[in-house]
């Protein structure tokens, strides 16, 4: 069976290449338009795009914090005749 | 009484009826007519009240038409007819029935301008709910809805505590704008609470929805949470609190989002998410926080039934519901992913989606005010839902790893109900001047600046970079993760547990002590009276001539001392 074309390697490659290039273009954008931001610290250059990326970051860390913590096996709760 | 006629509640509780007992095409019928028909009778009856009367000697009014009690009876109205669409193929007869008293209830609360009236179909709609999980039909779905219910009825019994002391307080039990000060306003803040998913009870949620059929989910997304958010807004509105609990709603529903495995699990978790967005936007309580928070309410019920429908066909034509079993399914579902992303790129609030035109409300209430955390938080918030709805869920569920599985898409009933709901969550992000006019205040907010959409583009985005670049953080695997409800299905039995053998001990210990204690006075009597014992023998005369005498003697004694 053929691969889906999504599937192909070069197809992947392709899809960084155009999505590194629309993220850049987010960016480049932020200089041509008027900007009135709501607070001192987001009125710097490419703050949203920082922001975002870290705070998604730290959420990921957080979660996996969280997890070592709490995680159970899924059937955990199923000796309960939940299951 | 003729009004009540004319209560789009009694539209859906005679819809109940007719699709309980009618089958087939006629059953069809009606399952898609009494919704419309509702709709319909939202827009017929004129604002103000309609019906007034006197209970227990308090005043009430089960049906007064405002603004707010407009919007939401819109959007319950246009959800029944979308759910009732997508699950005219379900098999179970219990649970369009009961899916109509659960709607028909949530409208009744948005109508209702009194407590009591408040309470009578809070407590229906917890009735309606469960029996919407229930009917599922399996063994976890009957263990989750019977945890579902003890948690709503505990809910119900804060509420009727807190109606029960409010009218003591202040003599009537008008539904209006309460500031939480007494013990009335305070039982009646938490009741609301429960619903919404607020901590600590939050776990129903996660816990109840997904072990729902793959309709019943779709139902259960959009009126119990949404109601408590109605009912926020119309009694709490700017009470401080709610922004507390509002940005933990938000942050709890993204970490165990991402934490999840079971795909509907993902989407319930992410309803808290959404649901504290609209807390945080109450307890803001500027007239553009409470106008987004009900846009909010308004549009994620749209994109979340989509999401679940989209969830609710792969669980249906597959039967899996675990990220782990499924994955490559874009291949032979492309129409399920696309809808399934549409909802996702709404939830997450991209430029052109309901989403964006609503939630951006909110955070331009929070700038308003000067609330900097209070926004910067959001704004991640806002990342993070991109992260654990956004591309979590079509990632994981559609695209991944190629599981193997070639499903077929699900029948035409509920493809046209999904392309509906896109076609609406694409609609209200082009076309939003309808959605802003019926809000409950008057308002000429614009969405679409040039700043807004780059910033908006610029966050989402690079979240999206944080997804695919920590990827490997974020593999499933076969876990859940503890919550709240530990507390009632493991910590509780347990401690019932001691506490049963504690009691059997004592129980075991009085038990042998007065058997041994009865066993000795039995030994002793039977030791003094069994025959020729000292006290069963036959006496000689002259020992009893002796004790005759001694009592004589001491009779004697007696009558001189004494």
């Amino acid at each position: 069976m053929d691969r889906h074309w999504l599937t192909r390697p070069g197809t992947i490659a392709l899809l960084w290449v155009v999505f590194v290039l629309v993220l850049a273009g987010t960016v480049v954008a932020e200089a041509f338009i008027h900007r009135h931001a709501h607070f001192e610290v987001t009125s710097w250059f490419g703050f949203n795009a920082v922001f975002g990326f870290a705070s998604c970051a730290v959420m990921i860390v957080g979660a996996k914090v969280i997890g070592f913590v709490l995680k159970r096996p899924d059937t955990y709760y199923s000796e309960d005749g939940d299951d | 009484m003729t009004s009540l006629l004319a209560h789009p509640t009694t539209a859906l509780f005679l819809g109940a009826v007719l699709v309980a007992i009618l089958k087939g095409q006629a059953r069809s019928v009606a399952a898609l007519v009494a919704p419309l028909l509702a709709l319909w009778l939202v827009w017929q009856v004129p604002e103000g009240i309609v019906w007034q009367t006197h209970f227990l000697g308090v005043e009430i009014t089960p049906f007064a038409v405002d603004r707010l009690s407009r919007l939401f009876a819109t959007i319950f109205s246009i959800m029944v007819f979308s759910g009732a669409l997508f699950s005219l193929n379900q098999t179970s007869r219990l649970e369009l029935p009961a899916a109509f008293v659960y709607a028909g209830s949530a409208i009744g609360v948005t109508f209702a301008r009194d407590l009591v009236t408040v309470f009578l179909f809070w407590e229906l709609m917890a009735i309606g709910s469960t029996l919407v999980i229930w009917s599922a039909g399996t063994r976890r779905s009957y263990a989750a809805s019977m945890r579902y219910l003890m948690v709503h009825l505990t809910g119900g019994v804060l509420l009727l505590i807190g109606v029960t002391a409010f009218i003591a307080e202040t003599g009537q039990a008008t539904f209006g704008a309460m500031t939480p000060h007494s013990v009335g306003t305070w039982f009646i803040l938490a009741a609301f609470l429960v619903n919404a998913g607020a901590p600590p009870l939050s776990a129903w949620l996660p816990d109840a929805y997904p072990e729902a059929s793959w309709s019943g989910t779709v139902f259960l997304s959009a009126f119990t949470t949404k109601t408590a958010v109605y009912a926020l807004l119309r009694g709490f509105p700017g009470a401080e609190i709610l922004v507390f609990v509002g940005l933990f709603m938000v942050f709890y529903g993204i970490l165990y989002a991402l934490l999840e495995n079971d795909m509907r699990r993902i989407l319930s978790y992410s309803i808290v998410n959404q649901v504290g967005f609209m807390v945080t936007g109450i307890g803001i309580g500027t007239e553009m926080a409470l106008n987004g928070a009900a846009a909010h309410a308004f549009a994620h019920i749209m994109y979340k039934a989509l999401l679940l429908m989209s969830a609710g066909s792969v669980f249906y034509v597959t039967g899996k519901r675990k990220c782990t079993d499924l994955g490559g399914i874009f291949r032979t579902m492309p129409l399920t992913a696309i809808c399934g992303i549409v909802g996702a790129l709404a939830i997450s609030a991209f430029p052109l989606t309901s989403g964006f035109i609503s939630k951006s409300m909110i955070a331009q209430a929070a700038a308003d005010r000067h609330m900097t955390v209070a926004w910067l938080l959001l704004a991640a918030a806002s990342a993070g839902v991109f992260l654990h709805a956004g591309i979590k869920f079509p990632w994981f569920v559609f695209f991944q790893k190629d599981s193997g599985l070639r499903p077929p898409e699900p029948p035409l009933n509920m493809r046209i109900a999904m392309i509906l709901l896109s076609v609406v969550c694409v609609g209200l992000g082009v076309f939003y001047e309808p959605l802003y006019h019926i809000l409950p205040y008057a308002t000429d907010y614009r969405p679409y600046t040039a700043d807004h959409v780059v910033t908006q583009l610029q966050l989402l985005l690079f979240a999206g970079l944080a997804f695919f670049v920590m990827l490997g953080w974020l593999r499933r695997t076969l876990t859940i993760s503890l919550d709240f409800d530990w507390f009632y299905r493991r910590l509780g039995p347990a401690l019932v547990r001691i506490a049963e053998a504690v009691i059997e001990a004592g129980r075991a210990a009085v038990r042998t002590a007065v058997f041994d204690t009865m066993r000795a006075v039995g030994a002793w009597l039977v030791a003094r009276h069994r025959p020729d014992a000292l006290l069963a023998r036959t006496w000689s005369t002259s020992g009893m001539a002796l004790g005759v005498m001694l009592i004589l003697l001491a009779y004697l004694v007696g009558f001189y001392v004494l």
